[in-house]
């Protein structure tokens, strides 16, 4: 038979004071779990975001990134009119031919500059991204020096906003709209009209295609041309997936937050051993007490093993509401894959926060176990006579 | 005449600190009868609460036999020991021992949540209880909003509520002031003549020990006559 909970709940709360610290400290590792895994949750999103499923997405074989993929205007040529492509009313085919190209922009909080993603397209690239609404401003005008930003890099960078300019490769480009990219890979880029791309920046080729298949056995199709074709050194595959691998730029995020949870979770296991010591060492002769009514050992183990879960679970619940502000608030980082600067938003997920809650019971579990074995191992009489 | 409550036969307890061994009881020899109030009388460190805890099955003997109801409890083991307390013993301390985060009736409830009684059993049993020592009012209050002797009879409620037959105190009124030891004290007695309780009583105060049916002394170990 157990201990009533309510007898363990008034311990830890009773000693609140002294364990203020320890809840505190849980409360901190919690909020760097929950944070980090936000972060990564919120990468994958961004890709998931991004593709479309009806979309083959198109680069040179061997590329890690859009940025260093290079797709020859032959090449494209080529592919352009291959049944297997879907076409619009106007019996354009939907073939986005891409320009990607990198700019060193200043940070809105001079923080120095970063690289910033900018994509060359056409109205079929735009009708293919309808995730992109624009919110703010109209679109470029090709011919014209002009881009539309994401609200997102607005945001973080300074000449960024509807009506600035800013100078690159030797021009003045004016921002005339800000769109929202709906949470995907395309809030983290700013947008021109591909021609002009290609002349600012003395392009030839262009980095990557984007396709609409006309079906999914056409899709299959595409991939399996490119493949069997020996004049296209390409690489095809559906759009989701390849958003989905650049999550591996999540990787590095999850590992270095876990290793970091991990590193203080240690810190916190002690300091929750050290707090149920205390509370065994003051309860000493309670546990006497309990013993001498007919308590047995194992539920003076149990008794104390809950009750540093307890301690634990109430720092965990500091620590996801120390994380809370942070969801939705959007952030940024280099990313790897692009060498660009990526933004993204933490999200905390349910899941996310119930993840939290378990490493917390866990970390309250591990400490609390030499204590509450010492607490259970200590013979009757000896805990009777302590003070 | 009936056969005695409690029947201890060549008890001796040793302790063995380093080199030098204590002799806490030496082959004590006793009977109790059903129904006494034993005073157990004698100085510090003359075995007292070494008798008293091991007739209680707190701890054990070096050696003899401690027969309670005709159970040897120097021969169960830790967890057989643990049931038997909790259904046979009535365990009063010196320093009352509630649980502090624990109301009064709580406290009382506490030996109850080892049986098998319903929620509303238990319940009636601590209320029972709460009324003989006079505290049902406190019932919702906590150990430290109680005086020392309303602890006491808290305590008191807690060893009784199993309906136990033996109900041992180890100083009970050694924290006490005198009125306090005095409610104590009644109390006790009112459980001897009102539901024929045993008790035994560990105490150094003639007062108090006037208040048993019999007193016994130790010394160094020995009964003293
Ligand atoms: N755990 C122990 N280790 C060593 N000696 C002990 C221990 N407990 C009690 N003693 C000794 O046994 C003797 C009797 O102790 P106790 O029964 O507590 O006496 P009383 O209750 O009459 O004051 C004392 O001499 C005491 O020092
Ligand atoms: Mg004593």
């Amino acid at each position: 038979m157990a201990l009533p909970l309510t007898y363990n709940f008034r311990n830890v709360l009773v000693r609140w004071r002294a364990t203020l610290a320890t809840i505190l400290g849980i409360g901190l590792v919690v909020a760097v779990f929950v944070l980090v895994q936000a972060l990564a949750v919120g990468l994958e999103k961004s890709a998931s975001n991004t593709g479309d499923p009806r979309n083959i997405m198109i680069v040179r074989k061997g590329s890690t990134a859009e940025s260093t993929s290079m797709v020859s205007l032959a090449q494209l040529q080529i592919i352009r009119y291959w049944e297997q492509i879907a076409r619009n009313e106007a019996g354009v085919p939907l073939v986005s031919a891409d320009v990607i190209t990198l700019i060193s922009q200043p940070r809105i909080d001079g923080r120095g500059e970063a690289n910033v993603s900018v994509r060359g397209l056409t109205p079929v690239g735009m009708a293919l991204r309808p995730q992109v609404k624009l919110i703010s401003g109209r679109w470029f005008t090709p011919g014209k020096r002009e881009v539309a930003v994401s609200q997102k890099m607005a945001r973080r960078f300074a000449g960024f906003h509807v009506g600035d300019s800013f100078r690159t490769a030797g021009n003045t480009l004016t921002v005339v709209g800000e769109f929202d990219g709906s949470n995907s890979a395309f809030d983290s880029e700013v947008w021109m009209d591909a021609d002009e791309t290609r002349s600012l920046f003395d392009r030839q080729n262009y980095s990557s295609l984007l396709v609409r298949a006309a079906s999914p056995q056409a899709g299959q199709e595409i991939v399996s041309r490119i493949e069997a074709d020996k004049r296209l050194p390409l690489l095809a595959g559906p759009e989701v997936k390849y958003y989905g691998d650049q999550t591996a730029t999540a990787m590095p995020i999850k590992i270095l937050g876990n290793f970091l949870a991990t590193a203080m979770s240690i810190g916190a296991v002690f300091a929750a051993m050290n707090t149920m010591y205390a509370s065994v060492g003051s309860r000493t002769r309670e546990i006497g007490t309990l013993r001498v009514l007919g308590f047995r050992r194992r539920t003076i183990l149990a008794g104390f093993i809950i009750e540093g879960a307890l301690l634990a679970a109430i720092g965990g619940v500091v620590g996801c509401l120390l994380a809370l502000p942070l969801h939705g608030v959007s952030t940024g980082t280099m990313s790897f894959n692009s060498f660009s600067e990526t933004v993204f938003e933490f999200r905390i997920t349910p899941w996310l926060a119930a993840k939290g809650m378990i490493f917390a019971v866990v970390v309250g579990i591990i400490g609390s176990l030499l204590p509450a074995i010492r607490a259970s191992r200590l013979p009757v009489i000896t805990a009777l006579k302590s003070v | 005449m009936a056969e005695p409550i409690v029947k201890i036969r060549e008890l001796t307890k040793l302790y063995s600190q380093g080199e030098i061994q204590v002799t806490a009881l030496d082959r004590i020899t006793l009977d109790i009868a059903a129904g006494e109030f034993l005073a157990l009388m004698g100085p510090s460190g003359s075995g007292k609460s070494t008798l008293l805890h091991i007739i209680a099955g707190v701890d054990r003997p070096t050696s003899g036999q401690c027969l309670v109801q005709g159970v040897d409890v120097t021969k169960l083991n830790e967890s057989q020991l643990a049931d038997w307390r909790n259904q046979n013993v009535g365990f009063i301390f010196q320093t009352f021992n509630l649980i502090p985060v624990l109301t009064a009736a709580e406290n009382v409830e506490l030996p109850l949540l080892l049986t098998r009684l319903s929620r509303t059993q238990r319940r009636k049993q601590v209320e029972t209880a709460l009324e003989v020592v006079g505290l049902a009012d406190r019932a919702k209050h906590l150990p430290r909003q109680l005086s020392g002797g309303q602890e006491q009879r808290v305590a008191i409620a807690r060893a009784l509520v199993t309906d136990p037959a033996l109900i041992v105190a180890d100083e009970p009124t050694g924290n006490l002031d005198s009125h306090s030891a005095q409610e104590v004290l009644s109390a006790l007695q009112a459980l001897r003549k009102d539901a024929g309780k045993t008790i035994i009583m560990v105490t150094h105060d003639p007062k108090a020990a006037a208040f048993g049916t019999r007193q016994i002394h130790l010394e160094k170990g020995e009964l003293s006559q």
